[in-house]
């Protein structure tokens, strides 16, 4: 038997079908997507990301934008899903958006870079670019490189030869223990820690190497307790976003105080989870100055500009300035928002970042080539604080650019 | 102990169509299949061919969940793991075809997502399909959980967090076809909708489809009248997976890329839902309710980041309200169609649907703004919604959709008894008046 | 060795009793409605956001009070309005209809609370190591919590087993018919049996928030063991889900802390090592890798082999 609610239902679609009108898009803008976690146990990280690509094109912008128009940014939850990030994907060509951010997790990464370059292979008038901001597994800009993939944060690889520079110097170090996400990235830290270590200190002795999966573990103190029974001096990971939080958290419930070695251990709330009990213990491999002792001016500016819109969030990556200002140069030097056009100009671009550093995109594999920085999480002469919390990085060591180079195995295709 | 299903979810729309005969049946599916072939030129916008992809997979996914829900009575909370396990098996089997192993072109892949949904089905069916009710439910999910967790363990199948990629532009030709085009991946799913609705239209009428109705609202009875409860779940079942696999495999086609999601416990709640909405009494529900919640996913989502809190709000509303889903109520206006008095209807209709969508934009109004303030965007002052730049920190737009809910909500309690009555006139048998 | 074991039965007992205060309103929803009550892990979710909200006004101490009463009074609510009126289109659609419940739980949760975590904190009060033995610290905390749900276990116990109010609810479980003529109202008997349900799922997520982290995706993380336990243990059975609550807590701690491999323990059952190559993709794996399938793979056999679980006397 009909009833009333019965029309109700039909009327709430019709509403949500009808009502909800969108945003008149503007024609004259050049539309970017980000695709990252807006949702899920990464939201955090994707939404930080997405604010400060928000905070490097409105500076854009508001210098006069590029070739006249406005950077739009259009922004796509893939809540960490290759599954999904390969739908917004669809969408973004679909709705003719020639460029996409992403680089929260290297395992949609490969999904990502693997469909852009089926897609454009089978394509040519309505090519799309992949420019990689953070995923690090150094397969991209290996045996997976392509023409249309470009990365900008330096590589697992060469951010871990800096990370065994310093363990290799730190002589008190005689066990360590490597613990990561299970999937492409921390197997990739896993390889390159072993690897390293064996050629640098081939005394040292790894007594545990294990992987868990990725934003499931819910309670770190299992996975603490075998490292304090294992005797290690010292952990090496590549975790991050809740699993970073997840092990900090159950390091200082379980007392452990060895030193660890980081990718990703500050910010997003990580910062704020070690707190006191990490001060001059953990360290973290990174690729722009952390601001501290002293920022290089425009750093500083920025860092400063950036909190007072965002008063609980981070400049934590400072390569997404630089991602996005080079996209521009590139654009502006090719003249045009054509794909292939930008990506030949993209390639050997030379740049000045926030930080002062000079990088340049390699031609060879489309990798990024900066200095890399080690900072360690402390409490003592911070100007920029992490997690409003007090504590932050403070530069410790800088590998310069020509050492922190790493050797490819690219054989990229270029187009004819 | 089970209680029988109502009356609204047992007659099947197939019923009707039966009196009309085999010719104008076969019309019906040569007039669908012409639609479907016609589609991509009507509405040309770059964005709808892929998005009609992803639909006819989902119709296919939700038809295969119905065999077991609305047609056996049977609530599995893990189907997807034929689904996901169909589109493994046909990611690899697409990757040896390109490596020259085996000829298998990309048009026969969908068979060996089939195959390999089946088999699954089978090994997993002997002992999932011993009770229904509840403890298949559980038992589903248990075996959903179970699958989704192994595929980190074997990670050569299922590729560990990455998933299982795949080219389709590599795989050998048949009759010289390559689908590097998405239009010409679509025709491809659009064909397979066609065999595998025709395929388990069929099933529902024969025997063991029949059967497995009586067996979903009365297992003890068709126990005496001779038939096994268990056998018949079973091969239900069965049937169940291999079209689920067939889906799985034209997911692979068309994404080219399979992860352990594909056979969560959210893949598995999305086909539920997807059904639910539709009508799980009416072959045309599953459809209909595929349709519309891939419409609303893709759509929805461009506008607002909480559309699954909406299609949530509707899945919750069609159980409490509408059991017999969006197909159920189409079918409610069957004999005043028949009667011609839809017309009558227009009138009441329109009014209802007028003081619904005041109500609807007042509520969603207050939704999306509340998402603002909870937000990334919080940072932000306005909010554009309906075209408008309203400023969710200020008391003046709260005011607005809490007023136009007001009226809405008031409006809907005159307009709608009065619909409710045209409705059961325009129903009423006899001439017209 | 011994530091692990030690470390993994404390932290086992604290996960099992987390999972105890969990599935022991679920199994009593489930034992005596037949509703298997999808949403239940909603409400423990509710519970941890309530309280968190609430602790930022009134303190974590009022709040631990108050927010379970509150979630409780949301299930009751549930099932006078949205229960009840499924409850004639059968199971199934009472299934489906708490399914649809827990969707919508966590779709409100992230619109009014928004998806990244939250920070809730542990107490000032129990911030601190409650003892350092083998060079690792064991936090109060979760002294505290395993008190607590001690403490809820002995309560149900003593209610059901010593009130009136209890001695129906127990008749009710089992012939719920009959206890309707005797002229009890079974229909309130079940909404408070509900709500007191989904208070203690909520004040298992007031404890547990700040351990096992609050944010929308919370319910799901517990959602699926919750029912493996239950099933386990055996449908309306208290002491069911506490066995199987703890067996279940203790084997997945246990479980990460070993360091052996599958290929290990088949060797070490007999199987040679030959079928190494066979079986090459499960032999390299760790127990820790394999941990999460084991309680699926349990209630799979239990399902299987005793539909009843443990200690139950009915299947639905």
């Amino acid at each position: 038997m009909p009833r009333p609610k019965n029309a109700l239902i039909l009327t709430v679609i019709l509403a949500l079908v009808i009502g909800l009108a969108p945003d008149a898009a503007p024609q004259d803008t050049i539309r970017i997507g980000y695709i990252d976690p807006l949702s899920g146990p990464f939201a955090a990280t994707g939404e930080n990301g997405l604010n400060q690509f928000r905070y490097a094109a409105d500076a854009i912008n508001k210098a006069g934008g590029v070739l006249g128009k406005k950077l739009e940014l259009v922004p796509l939850d893939n809540k960490v899903s290759p599954q999904e990030s390969l739908i917004q994907l669809k969408k973004v060509i679909g709705e003719g958006i020639p460029f996409i951010f992403q680089g929260n997790s290297s395992g949609v990464a490969h999904a990502i870079s693997d469909a852009v370059q089926k897609h454009n292979e089978r394509n040519a008038g309505n090519r799309v670019l992949y420019l990689n901001y953070s995923a690090v597994d150094p397969a991209l800009t290996n045996d997976k490189c392509h023409y249309w993939h470009f990365r900008f944060d330096a590589h697992a690889d060469m951010k871990m030869a800096a990370l065994t520079d310093v363990i290799q110097a730190n002589r008190n170090i005689k066990k360590i223990y490597i613990l990561g996400q299970d999937y492409s990235f921390g197997k990739a830290v896993a390889e390159a820690a072993v690897s390293m270590l064996g050629k640098k200190r081939p005394d040292i002795q790894i007594v545990g190497n294990e992987l868990h999966p990725i934003g499931k573990v819910k309670d770190f103190s299992p996975y603490v307790q075998k490292i304090v029974a294992s005797g290690a001096d010292a952990v090496i990971t590549g975790n991050w976003g809740a699993d970073m939080i997840g092990l900090a958290k159950a390091a200082n419930d379980g007392g452990l105080k060895v030193p660890f070695y980081t990718y990703y251990a500050a910010s997003d709330g990580v910062t704020a989870a070690i707190g006191a009990a990490g001060v001059d213990r953990i360290r973290l491999v990174h690729e722009t100055h952390p601001g501290n002792p002293t920022a290089p001016k425009a750093l500083g500016d920025y860092i400063t500009g950036y909190r007072k819109l965002h008063p609980q969030n981070d400049v934590n990556q400072p390569r997404i300035h630089t991602a996005l200002n080079m996209l521009a140069l590139a654009i502006k030097k090719a003249g045009t928002i054509d794909v292939d056009k930008v990506a030949a100009a993209l390639e050997g671009l030379e740049y000045t970042n926030v930080g002062g550093d000079q990088v340049i995109m390699r031609r060879e594999d489309h990798q990024l080539q900066m200095p890399v920085y080690i900072s360690v999480h402390t409490n003592k002469g911070i100007k920029h604080d992490l997690d409003a919390s007090g504590f932050g990085l403070s530069l410790e060591s800088k590998v310069e650019r020509d050492k922190a180079m790493q050797p490819s195995a690219c054989k990229m295709q270029r187009p004819s | 102990m089970s209680t029988p299903t109502p009356a609204a979810a047992r007659p099947l729309a197939i019923d009707q169509a039966s009196r009309s005969g085999g010719l104008r049946a076969f019309g019906l599916w040569l007039g669908v299949a012409l639609l479907l072939v016609v589609l991509p030129f009507v509405i040309r916008t770059p964005v709808a061919v892929p998005i009609m992809s992803q639909m006819g997979i989902a119709i296919v996914f939700a038809l295969s969940f119905n065999m077991l829900l609305g047609q056996g009575g049977m609530l599995s909370f893990g189907h997807a793991v034929y689904f996901g396990v169909g589109g493994f098996i046909a990611a690899h089997a697409l990757n040896l075809a390109a490596a020259r192993g085996v000829y298998l072109p990309v048009p026969l892949v969908p068979l060996a997502g089939g195959l390999g949904g089946l088999v699954f089905a089978m090994i997993f069916g002997a002992f999932s399909t011993i009770r229904s009710g509840t403890v298949f439910a559980m038992i589903s999910l248990g075996v959903g959980e179970l699958m989704a967790a192994s595929s980190l363990i074997f990670d050569r199948f299922f590729g560990g967090e990455e998933g299982i990629t795949t080219n389709r532009a590599k795989a050998p030709l048949l009759f010289g076809l390559t689908f590097t085009k998405d239009r010409e991946v679509y025709y491809l799913i659009a064909f397979w909708v066609v065999v595998t609705a025709a395929a388990m239209y069929a099933f529902s009428r024969t025997p063991i489809g029949r059967i497995a109705n009586a067996v979903r609202d009365n297992p003890e009875r068709a126990e005496f009248v001779g038939y096994s409860p268990r056998w018949v779940r079973y091969v239900s079942f069965c049937a169940a997976g291999l079209f689920a696999g067939i889906a799985g495999g034209l997911f692979a086609v068309n994404y080219e890329i399979l992860t352990a999601e594909n056979m969560g416990l959210n893949a598995s709640g999305a086909v539920l839902l997807m059904t639910y909405i539709g009508g799980i009494g009416y072959f045309l529900g599953p459809i209909m309710g595929a349709v519309v919640f891939t419409f609303l996913q893709s759509m929805l989502s461009d506008y607002t980041g909480i559309w699954l809190l909406y299609l949530g709000i509707l899945f919750l509303a069609t159980v409490l309200f509408v059991p017999a889903g969006l197909a159920g109520l189409l079918m409610l206006h069957a004999p005043a169609w028949r009667a011609g008095r839809l017309p009558r209807l227009i009138g009441p209709y329109l009014l209802v649907a007028v003081f619904g969508v005041v109500a609807a934009v007042g509520v969603v109004g207050a939704f999306e703004m509340t998402h603002f303030l909870a937000s990334a965007e919080s940072t932000r002052a306005t909010k554009r919604l309906f075209g408008v730049a309203v400023a969710p920190r200020t008391a003046a737009p709260w005011l607005a959709f809490i007023a136009l809910t007001a009226v809405g909500a008031l409006g809907l309690r005159w307009a709608a008894p009065r619909a409710t009555a045209a409705l059961a006139e325009a129903n009423r048998p006899g001439p017209s008046r | 060795m011994l530091q692990i074991a030690f470390f993994s039965v404390l932290n086992g007992l604290v996960y099992g009793m987390l999972l105890f205060m969990l599935s022991s309103g679920l199994t009593l929803i489930f034992g005596m409605m037949g509703v298997l009550n999808f949403a239940h892990a909603g409400f423990y979710m509710l519970g941890a956001y309530v309280a968190y909200t609430m602790g930022l006004y009134i303190g974590f101490w009022p709040a631990l009070l108050v927010a379970p009463v509150l979630v409780g009074v949301a299930g009751a609510l549930v099932e006078r309005h949205g229960l009840r009126r499924v409850h004639r289109f059968g199971h199934v659609a009472e299934l489906v209809f708490t399914f649809g419940v827990a969707l919508l739980i966590e779709e409100v949760v992230a619109l009014v609370w928004g998806r990244p975590a939250k920070a809730y904190e542990v107490p000032a009060l129990l911030d601190f190591p409650l003892f350092r033995v083998f060079g690792s610290s064991f936090p109060a905390y979760k002294g505290f919590m395993l008190l607590v749900a001690v403490a809820i276990f002995l309560f149900i116990f003593a209610i059901l087993s010593r009130t009136r109010a209890g001695l129906i609810i127990q008749a009710s479980l089992t012939h719920p018919g009959m206890v309707a003529m005797l002229g009890h109202n079974v229909p309130r008997v079940f909404m408070v049996v509900f709500g007191i349900g989904s208070a203690l799922a909520g004040l298992a997520g007031v404890i547990a928030g700040p351990v096992l982290g609050t944010f929308p995706g919370m319910a799901q993380v517990l959602g699926s063991i919750v029912f493996v336990v239950v099933v386990i243990g055996g449908l309306g059975s208290l002491t069911g889900a506490f066995v199987a609550s703890l067996l279940i807590g203790i084997v997945q701690t246990f479980a990460v802390a070993l360091d052996v491999s599958v290929g290990n323990v088949l060797m070490a059952l007999g199987v040679p090592a030959r079928a190494s190559v066979a079986l090459h993709d499960i032999w390299k794996v760790t127990i820790a890798q394999v941990a999460p399938i084991m309680p699926y793979l349990l209630l799979v056999l239990v399902l299987m082999i005793r539909p009843t679980g443990l200690f139950g006397t009915r299947e639905t």
